[in-house]
């Protein structure tokens, strides 16, 4: 037998990756640049109400990207992700109300003041619902299937029932959010975040990081036992790495992502109540999801473009804009396996 | 004990009334490919699963490496030195044979929670699993997708990925199953060439390549071990050749 691994220094490696401009690589330029150039355009043109719109979309595309990395890229359908939105919503709303009271949030043990520091705001947001996931996601993970989903609504929805039943912020009603928060940039200014199209540039770049993220993560080590975690669990564990911590991990950084996309969209609207939290809206996700291209990265994006424009356009003709909804979807499923990216950009190259 | 790499020490084990492992002890020892046979409904599975770790003994113990491996998860044991194939093919598809067998590589050179560096140009992750493909005379298949693989082909990975682990026992679950002749002495070939680095425990039904590799034979019936010996003792026991081989055979 020869040696082979001294026949090639890099035979080990993988063969170079694809060019960029394929078709793949074109489309989702085309989608991204669109995105971008189309509520600037919009701006410019004093049509705000468009601005305001591509940041609803920018907005649930990240938190589709949260849900994607769990269903898409882990494997784990979930169907309690308006938990992490919510929660995300909630963190921005009870802070700005503490920091348009003055009062504290809490003061035993320690004192927490409310803030209108976006970063802060965005910060305490992932972190609990990251901490919120690692809980919910102990526990779910310990099943599969119709339980994982079941018991994963479970959860979400005793987070919905509290929410509306705690009256000190807002109960149903929901709780308004009087003061724009802000973003703290070099020497002490401050950004604006009323501004619509700063507001979107902010969501556009927190989109943008979610993705790039989540694509590099996947190409890693971590991406690479999350992959064989979904496909072939005995596999993982045979080639001696645990898949529950794996999953677990993946679930966490997940309902981060999602949360911090609700924290986005509580500003936005200036508005926060359980809506956010309900099934209807976890259903949403996952039909965006879906849509767009399970597993696909630009899948989620793909997705919240044709559902809130849907949802926007056909819901100001119709209340039954559902329907069509419902149709799209039924189409995607039969002939568009892949979703509108699989559909778009062609099948994904798998490695 | 010292020389002993894999041992079985009166393993129990009862679903409801069916004993289905009864008072196994087994050992494995360096150099050699000691072979388990025995008819349908013995108790192979269950017994390779309490090695494996998917199943846990009632009773008895699991050695690997003198190392008590009872209550071991199927990852540590993996860590620890125990590679497994399966019986039927349990690679993931979709992905190149490298991903399949890097993941071995993987677990042994740290934990998973490495976000960052992109494992397709990891020469530190690759090059070993390209050398335990290698092993296996599968190398030039190393970025292809499994789906595209021959059957012959995909039980190679399936040892490759055990080697991954530079395991110190091999389990080795009907590698030859659904192979042809020519695939079959193949594998053979491979195996024996093996056996020297990793001793290999076998369950194996093809009788003809099992009486040419082992070195050591036991024979499961119902649940215990009837008949242990080298090939020569077994083809002559006669309660082996009344319950699994037949009369007529041999």
């Amino acid at each position: 037998m020869t040696n082979t691994t001294s026949l090639s220094k890099n035979a080990a490696l993988a063969p170079e990756a694809d060019r960029p401009f394929d078709r793949k690589g074109l489309v989702q330029m085309a989608l991204l640049g669109l995105l971008l150039l189309l509520p600037v355009a919009a701006y410019f043109l004093g049509h705000i109400y468009y601005v305001n719109l591509a940041s609803r979309i920018t907005i649930i595309a990240m938190a589709a990207v949260g849900l994607n990395l769990a269903i898409g890229y882990g494997g784990m359908v979930s169907f309690g992700h308006a938990a992490y939105f919510g929660l995300g919503g909630y963190v921005a709303g009870i802070s700005a109300y503490h920091a348009f009271d003055i009062t504290p949030f809490m003061t035993w043990p320690f004192s927490v003041p409310g803030s209108d520091n976006l970063l802060v705001i965005w910060l305490a947001a992932m972190l609990l619902c990251g901490l919120l996931a690692l809980v919910i996601g102990a526990i779910s993970l310990r099943t599969t299937g119709v339980y994982f989903i079941m018991i994963t609504l479970a959860f979400a929805q005793m987070i919905y029932y509290f929410a509306n039943s705690w009256p000190t912020y807002g109960g149903e009603d929901g709780l308004p959010i009087y003061i724009r928060n802000t973003l703290p940039l070099f020497n002490n200014n401050m950004l604006d975040s009323s501004d619509a199209l700063t507001y979107f540039l902010i969501c556009f770049t927190g989109l943008v990081l979610a993705m790039a993220i989540t694509s590099r993560m996947m190409k890693s080590r971590f991406g690479a036992a999350l992959t064989m975690a979904r496909l072939n669990d005995v596999r993982l564990a045979t080639a001696g790495i645990s898949p529950y911590p794996i999953r677990l991990v993946a679930f966490v950084i997940s309902a981060a992502i999602t949360g911090l996309a609700g924290a986005l969209y509580a500003d936005l609207n200036g508005f926060v109540s359980p809506t956010m939290l309900s099934w209807h809206f976890s259903g949403e996700l996952m039909v965006i999801v879906i849509l767009g291209g399970v597993g696909r990265l630009y899948g989620p994006l793909a997705g919240a473009v044709l559902f809130v424009m849907m949802e926007t356009f056909l819901g100001g003709v119709t209340q039954y804009w559902q329907l069509f909804l419902g149709l799209v979807l039924l189409g995607v499923v039969l002939f568009a396996k892949h979703g509108v990216m699989g559909w778009l950009a062609g099948r994904e190259r798998n490695e | 004990m010292s020389d002993v790499v894999l041992s079985l020490q009166n393993l129990h084990k009862r679903f409801g009334a069916l004993q289905a492992t009864n008072d196994v002890s087994l050992d494995l020892r360096p150099g050699e490919i000691h072979a388990l046979i025995g008819p349908n409904g013995a108790g192979k599975s269950t017994l390779i699963g309490q090695i494996a770790g998917n199943i846990r003994p009632d009773e008895g113990s699991v050695y690997l490496a003198g190392s008590e491996i009872t209550s071991m998860s199927i990852a540590q044991r993996a860590r620890l030195g125990l590679g497994r194939s399966f019986q039927v093919s349990s690679l993931a598809e979709p992905l190149s044979v490298m991903r399949n067998v890097m993941m071995g590589v993987q677990a042994l050179q740290s934990h998973s929670f490495r976000f960052w560096k992109p494992v397709a140009r990891d020469r530190q992750l690759l090059e070993p699993a390209y050398e335990a493909l290698a092993r296996m005379q599968l190398s030039h298949r190393a970025w292809t997708p499994v789906f595209e693989l021959s059957h012959g082909e995909r039980r190679q990975v399936e040892v490759a990925c055990a080697l991954a682990l530079k395991p110190r026992a091999l389990l080795l679950d009907e590698p030859m199953a659904g192979l042809g002749p020519e695939g079959s002495a193949k594998l053979t070939e491979l195996l024996e060439a093996l056996k020297l680095e990793v001793p290999i425990l076998l369950i194996e039904h093809d009788m003809e390549a099992v009486f040419r590799l082992a070195d050591r034979i036991s024979v499961l019936v119902s649940g215990s071990v009837i008949a242990h010996g080298d090939s020569h003792t077994i083809r002559q026991d006669p309660r082996v050749r009344e319950a699994y081989l037949g009369d007529s055979d041999a």
